[in-house]
C-alpha cells in the first residue's frame, strides 16, 4: 500500500480521463457526459482515499513522491499535501464531478471538448495545489490557464473573446515575473549551496536580505494578487464570471481564486517573512478595500451572476485579511473561508446557472415570486445564500468568525472596518434573495417555471450537506489544518516577534 | 597550439564529410531531375531525404569519434559543437523537404531545382558551423545565402515572391559586404583569420581599435542574417513574399546557421574581450525581442506575424550569448532546436491550410479550423502555446533555460524584459486560437489526410514540442556537451 504513488494517480487521473474521453466518438452525447462523470469521479475517490490516509495533527507534508526530473538544474517531480492544501485538494475534486453533473443541461455544443478541457483544468489544480518543487508548480499553474481561457472563449457568452484574452494577458502578466522570481531564488540556492535546486524546502532554508525579500514578495504578490482578485487587481474577475459558462464560472469561483490565496500561504508568505512584515500593512489595507468595495459594487448590480462576481471580490478580502493577520486563528480562518468560498459561490453561481438555462435572463428585475412558482429552488438558494451570508450555523459563519476573532488583535481599526463588509454582504445578499424570490409574481413566464429536477438536486445537495456539516462540527476540519498552519506561522512569528515588541499592539 | 596532422592538407578530411554528402546530395538530385519520369517527382525528395539521413549518419559517426579533429589546415573542426549544428540542420531541412512536397505540387514549382538548391543551402549552413576559419564562413554564408536568395524568388509569377528575393538579396549582400570588411580587420588586427590563432592574439592583445572595428562590422553581418534590430527591417516582407516552405527554412535553417557562426566566433575566438560586447548585445537583445513583439501585435497576415515573431525569438535566443557563460550558451544551442521544432511545426500548419490559389494566411482564415480539423488545430494551438512560452511545452523549457542563465550571470533586468515580453507575445499568438476555436469559419479546408508527408511532419513536430517540453533534459545534455567545445 504505502508503495502506490496516491498523489500521481490523483494528480493525473483526470488528464488520463480527458483523452479517452478525446478519443471517444461524439455521439451519443448521453454517453459523453456520462463517461465525463466517471472520469471525474475518478479522482475524486483517490482524493477521499488520500484524506483516509491522511495523519492528522502532523504539521510535515505526507504521502510524499519524489523523482528526478530535470537534474542538471536540480528540479524534481515532486509532491506532498499538508494540513493547507488537503481540503483545497478535495474541495476541488469534490466539484468538478458537480461541475460536470451541472454542465449536463449547460452544455450543448462541444460537449465532447468542454468536458476533456475540464478534466485537464482539473490536473492542473490538483497538480498546484500539491506541487512541492517551485518548477513544478509554475508549470501546472501555467497549464491551468489555457483550458480555463478555452472555457471561457468557446462556450461562453457574447462577450467571450474579450473576457477570455483579458484572462490570460492578466494572470500571464502576474505569473512570469513570479517566474523571474523563481528563478532568481533557485540562482540565491546556487550562490549559497552550489547547486540550483527549486524544491520548496530548499527555497524556504535560504538567507535572503531584507530588500531582495521585498522585490521578490512583490513578484510573488502580484501573481497571486491578481488570481485572488486582490483590490485593485479585480478587474478580469466580473468579466470572466459573466461571460463563462455556468461550469466554468464554478471552478473559476471554488477552486482558481483560491491558487491566490493559497500561493500567498504557501509561498509568498512563509517565503519572505521580512517582506511580510513590512508589506502586510498594505495588503490588509488592500483587503479590508476589497471586502468593502466588492460589497458595495454588488449591491448595485443588475445581473445576478455580476453579483455573486463582486460578492467573490468582497469575500476573498475576508481571506486576505485573515492570511496577512497571521495569527494561527485568522490563518486558519481564512483557510477555512476559501473552502467556504468554495462552497457557497460555487453553489451560488449554480443556482443563478440553473435559473438562466430556465429563463435565459440574469437580470434581478426580471425576478420575482419565484417563492410559489419554483420553492425547492428557492429553498435551496436561501441556504446558500445564508452560508455565503455566514449565518451562525452554516459554514461562511465559521470562517468569517474566526478571521475577525483572529484579526481583530493585531488590526483592530481594519477589522473593525472588515466587520461592516459583513453586514454589507448580509444587505446586498438579503436584497436579493428577496427581489428575485419574494414579492408578488408579476411575470407570467416565471410562473411556468420548472423546479429543480433530479439532476440538479444531485448537484446541489452535497453541497448545501457540506455547508451544514462545516457549520456546526468544524473540528475535523480545523484539527487537520492547525498543525501545518502553525508551522507555516512559526517562520512568520520569528520576523514578526520584535517587530511586534518594538511596536506594541496596533 | 594543437599540432597539426603534418600530413597533406587534406588529412582529416572527413570532419568536412557531413557538408561535402549534402552537396552531393543536391548534385544527385540534379541528375535524378534529368532522369525522372515522375511528373511530380516525389522521389526526388525521397533521394533528397537519403543523402541527408547518409549526412546525418556521418555526423554521427564523428561524434561516436568524439575527438573533435580539425582538418584542411584546422579551417574546418568535427568538434561536438560543430556536430550539434550539423544534425538540427539537417534535421530541420529533411523536415521542410517533407513540408515541400505537397505544397511543390500544389503551386507547380519545380521540384529539382528546389531540392537541389534547398540541399545546397544546407551544406553551406553545415560547413558554417564547422568553420573554424572567417573566410571559411564567409564563403558558407554565401553558399547558404545564394540559393536562399533564388529560393526566396521561386513563385516567379507572384510580385511578393520576387520582391522578397530582390530584396533579401540587394540587403543580404550589403551586409555580407560588412561581414567581409569586419573579416579584414580581424585580420590586419591579429595576423590570421583561423579563430583559435584569433582567439589567442586577442587574449593576448586586448581590445585594439581595429578588433573593435572588425567585431562592430561582424556583427552587423551576423546581424542582419539572425535579423536582429535595427538589421531586421527586410524580414517581414521577405518572409512573407517567399514561399510559405521556404519562410520555415530560413527562419529555421539559416537563422541557426548563422547562430552556429556568430556564437562561434563571439562566444569562442572573443571571449576574452566579452566585457566589450555583452553591453551591445544585451542592448541589441532587448530591443529586438521588445520590437518583433510589438511588431507582431498588428499583423492580420499569420506569416508575416510568424515573421515578427521570428524577429523575436532571435532577441530570446541572442539572451544566451549575452551570458558568455557555458549555460547561456547551452540554453541558446536548446532554444534552437525548439524554436526549429515549433516553428516547423506551425509553417506546416500554414502549408496546410493553403490552397491553389488562396494561400489562406490572414488570420480571419484561421476562423473555425480548431473545430472542424481538430488534428490541425490541436497541433497549432501546441505550436502557438510553446511560441508564447507556456508550459508544458517546449517554448517553455527554452525560455526557462535562456532566463535562469540569465539570472545566473545576473542579468535579472533582462530575464525580466524577457518576460514581459512574453506577455505581448502571448496577446498575438492567442489571437490564432481565438480565430480557431472562439469564431465561426465557412472557408473551406483540404482535409489534411489528403496531403500525409505535410500531415506526418506536423503530427512529428507536435509532438516533439510536448516531448521537449516534458523531457528536456537530454537533449539540454547534448547541447551542454556541444558547447564545451566552443572554447
Amino acid at each position: 500500500m504505502a508503495t502506490v504513488p496516491l498523489l500521481t494517480l490523483l494528480v493525473f487521473a483526470p488528464l488520463v480521463g480527458a483523452v479517452l474521453l478525446a478519443l471517444l466518438p461524439r455521439e451519443p452525447l448521453a454517453g459523453v457526459r456520462r463517461a465525463a462523470l466517471v472520469f471525474s469521479l475518478v479522482p475524486f475517490a483517490l482524493s477521499l482515499w488520500m484524506l483516509g490516509r491522511f495523519r492528522p495533527g502532523e504539521a510535515e507534508f505526507q504521502l510524499v513522491e519524489r523523482a528526478a526530473w530535470i537534474p542538471a538544474w536540480g528540479i524534481e517531480y515532486r509532491l506532498g499535501v499538508d494540513g493547507v492544501s488537503l481540503f483545497l485538494v478535495l474541495l476541488t475534486a469534490f466539484l468538478t464531478p458537480l461541475v460536470v453533473l451541472a454542465s449536463w443541461g449547460d452544455i450543448h455544443r462541444r460537449v465532447k471538448e468542454f468536458f476533456a478541457l475540464l478534466l485537464v483544468l482539473e490536473t492542473g489544480m490538483l497538480g498546484t495545489f500539491l506541487a512541492l518543487d517551485l518548477f513544478l508548480f509554475y508549470v501546472f499553474w501555467e497549464v491551468m490557464l489555457v483550458p480555463m481561457a478555452f472555457l471561457i472563449g468557446v462556450w461562453g457568452g457574447p462577450q467571450r473573446v474579450y473576457a477570455a484574452i483579458k484572462f490570460v494577458l492578466y494572470t500571464m502578466a502576474g505569473s512570469l515575473l513570479m517566474l523571474v522570481g523563481i528563478l532568481y531564488l533557485a540562482w540565491q540556492v546556487k550562490v549559497q549551496t552550489g547547486a540550483f535546486a527549486f524544491g520548496y524546502e530548499r527555497f524556504l532554508a535560504l538567507h535572503l536580505g531584507a530588500r531582495e525579500q521585498l522585490y521578490l514578495f512583490a513578484a510573488f504578490a502580484l501573481a497571486f494578487a491578481i488570481k485572488v482578485p486582490l483590490f485593485p487587481f479585480h478587474t478580469w474577475l466580473p468579466d470572466a464570471h459573466v461571460e463563462a459558462p455556468t461550469g466554468g464560472s464554478v471552478i473559476l469561483a471554488g477552486v482558481l481564486l483560491k491558487m491566490g490565496t493559497y500561493g500567498f500561504l504557501r509561498f509568498a508568505i512563509p517565503l519572505f517573512p521580512a517582506a511580510v512584515a513590512t508589506a502586510s500593512p498594505a495588503v490588509v489595507a488592500l483587503a479590508v478595500a476589497g471586502i468593502v468595495y466588492g460589497a458595495l459594487v454588488a449591491t448595485v448590480q443588475p445581473d445576478l451572476k455580476k453579483l455573486v462576481a463582486y460578492s467573490s471580490v468582497s469575500h476573498l478580502g475576508f481571506v486576505m485579511l485573515g492570511l496577512f493577520a497571521l495569527t494561527p486563528t485568522a490563518v486558519s480562518g481564512g483557510v477555512y473561508q476559501m473552502l467556504n468560498h468554495g462552497l457557497s459561490t460555487g453553489a451560488l453561481f449554480l443556482l443563478v446557472g440553473m435559473i438562466y438555462e430556465r429563463r435565459h435572463t440574469r437580470m434581478i428585475a426580471d425576478f420575482g415570486g419565484l417563492w410559489t412558482a419554483v420553492p425547492v429552488y428557492a429553498a435551496c438558494f436561501l441556504v446558500v445564500m445564508l452560508a455565503s451570508v455566514g449565518l451562525p450555523g452554516l459554514n461562511g459563519f465559521v470562517g468569517e468568525f474566526l478571521i475577525l476573532l483572529g484579526a481583530f488583535g493585531p488590526w483592530p481599526w481594519a477589522t473593525a472596518v472588515a466587520t461592516s463588509g459583513v453586514v454589507l454582504g448580509a444587505l446586498y445578499l438579503l436584497w436579493m434573495y428577496e427581489r428575485v424570490i419574494f414579492g408578488p409574481l408579476v411575470r407570467p413566464e416565471n410562473a411556468a417555471l420548472e423546479d429543480l429536477r433530479g439532476r440538479e438536486l444531485a448537484v446541489l445537495v452535497p453541497i448545501i450537506a457540506l455547508c451544514f456539516v462545516m457549520g456546526l462540527y468544524p473540528a475535523p476540519f480545523l484539527r487537520r489544518m492547525q498543525p501545518s498552519v502553525d508551522r507555516i506561522l512559526a517562520r512568520v512569528q520569528s520576523v514578526e516577534a520584535p517587530r511586534l515588541a518594538a511596536g506594541g499592539r496596533r | 597550439m594543437t599540432p597539426i596532422d603534418v600530413g597533406p592538407f587534406a588529412a582529416h578530411w572527413e570532419v568536412a564529410l557531413p557538408g561535402l554528402l549534402v552537396a552531393a546530395t543536391a548534385m544527385l538530385v540534379m541528375v535524378a531531375d534529368l532522369v525522372s519520369t515522375d511528373p511530380d517527382r516525389e522521389s526526388l525528395a525521397g533521394v533528397a531525404l537519403v543523402g541527408l539521413a547518409t549526412a546525418a549518419g556521418a555526423a554521427l559517426w564523428l561524434w561516436a569519434g568524439g575527438n573533435g579533429a580539425g582538418g584542411f589546415g584546422e579551417t574546418l573542426r568535427a568538434d561536438r559543437y560543430a556536430l550539434f549544428f550539423a544534425l538540427l540542420l539537417i534535421a530541420a531541412t529533411a523536415l521542410t523537404i517533407l513540408l515541400s512536397v505537397d505544397f511543390l505540387r500544389l503551386h507547380a514549382l519545380p521540384a529539382g531545382e528546389y531540392y537541389a538548391l534547398m540541399l545546397l543551402s544546407t551544406s553551406g549552413m553545415v560547413f558554417m558551423a564547422a568553420a573554424n576559419d572567417l573566410i571559411v564562413i564567409f564563403l558558407a554564408l554565401e553558399i547558404m545565402s545564394v540559393a536562399v536568395y533564388v529560393l526566396v524568388g521561386m513563385l516567379r509569377r507572384e510580385v511578393r515572391s520576387n520582391e522578397a528575393s530582390l530584396k533579401y538579396f540587394l540587403l543580404g549582400a550589403f551586409a555580407t559586404g560588412f561581414l567581409l570588411y569586419g573579416i579584414a580587420f580581424f585580420y590586419g588586427a591579429t595576423g590570421s583569420t583561423r579563430l583559435d590563432v584569433v582567439a589567442q592574439a586577442v587574449a593576448r592583445d586586448g581590445l585594439t581599435p581595429f578588433l573593435l572595428l572588425g567585431l562592430a562590422l561582424v556583427l552587423v553581418g551576423f546581424g542582419f542574417k539572425v535579423a536582429l534590430i535595427p538589421f531586421h527591417v527586410w524580414t517581414p516582407d521577405v518572409y512573407e513574399g517567399a514561399p510559405t516552405a521556404v519562410t520555415a527554412f530560413m527562419a529555421v535553417g539559416v537563422k541557426a546557421a548563422a547562430f552556429a557562426a556568430f556564437a562561434r566566433v563571439f562566444a569562442g575566438a572573443l571571449v576574452s574581450v566579452a566585457a566589450s560586447w555583452t553591453g551591445v548585445l544585451w542592448v541589441l537583445a532587448a530591443l529586438t525581442m521588445t520590437v518583433g513583439n510589438v511588431g507582431a501585435v498588428t499583423q492580420r497576415n499569420v506569416k508575416r506575424m510568424l515573421a515578427y515573431s521570428s524577429i523575436a525569438h532571435a532577441g530570446y535566443a541572442l539572451v544566451g550569448l549575452v551570458t558568455a557563460t557555458k549555460a547561456g550558451e547551452a540554453a541558446l544551442l536548446y532554444y534552437l532546436v525548439v524554436y526549429a521544432v515549433m516553428n516547423l511545426g506551425a509553417f506546416g500548419v500554414l502549408i496546410a491550410l493553403g490552397r491553389r490559389g488562396e494561400p489562406n494566411e490572414m488570420l480571419q482564415d484561421f476562423a473555425g479550423v480548431g473545430f472542424r480539423q481538430p488534428v490541425l488545430g490541436l497541433t497549432m494551438a501546441v505550436f502557438m502555446l510553446s511560441l508564447a512560452g507556456i508550459p508544458p511545452t517546449a517554448g517553455f523549457a527554452g525560455k526557462f533555460y535562456l532566463f535562469s542563465a540569465a539570472v545566473d550571470a545576473g542579468y535579472v533586468g533582462l530575464a525580466v524584459i524577457g518576460v514581459l515580453n512574453s506577455v505581448i507575445s502571448v496577446y498575438y499568438y492567442l489571437g490564432v486560437l481565438v480565430q480557431m476555436y472562439m469564431t465561426e469559419g465557412t472557408r473551406p479546408i483540404d482535409a489534411p489526410a489528403t496531403r500525409p508527408y505535410l500531415l506526418a511532419t506536423i503530427l512529428f513536430a507536435g509532438v516533439a514540442t510536448l516531448l521537449l517540453g516534458v523531457f528536456p533534459s537530454g537533449t539540454m545534455e547534448l547541447a551542454r556537451v556541444s558547447v564545451a567545445s566552443l572554447r
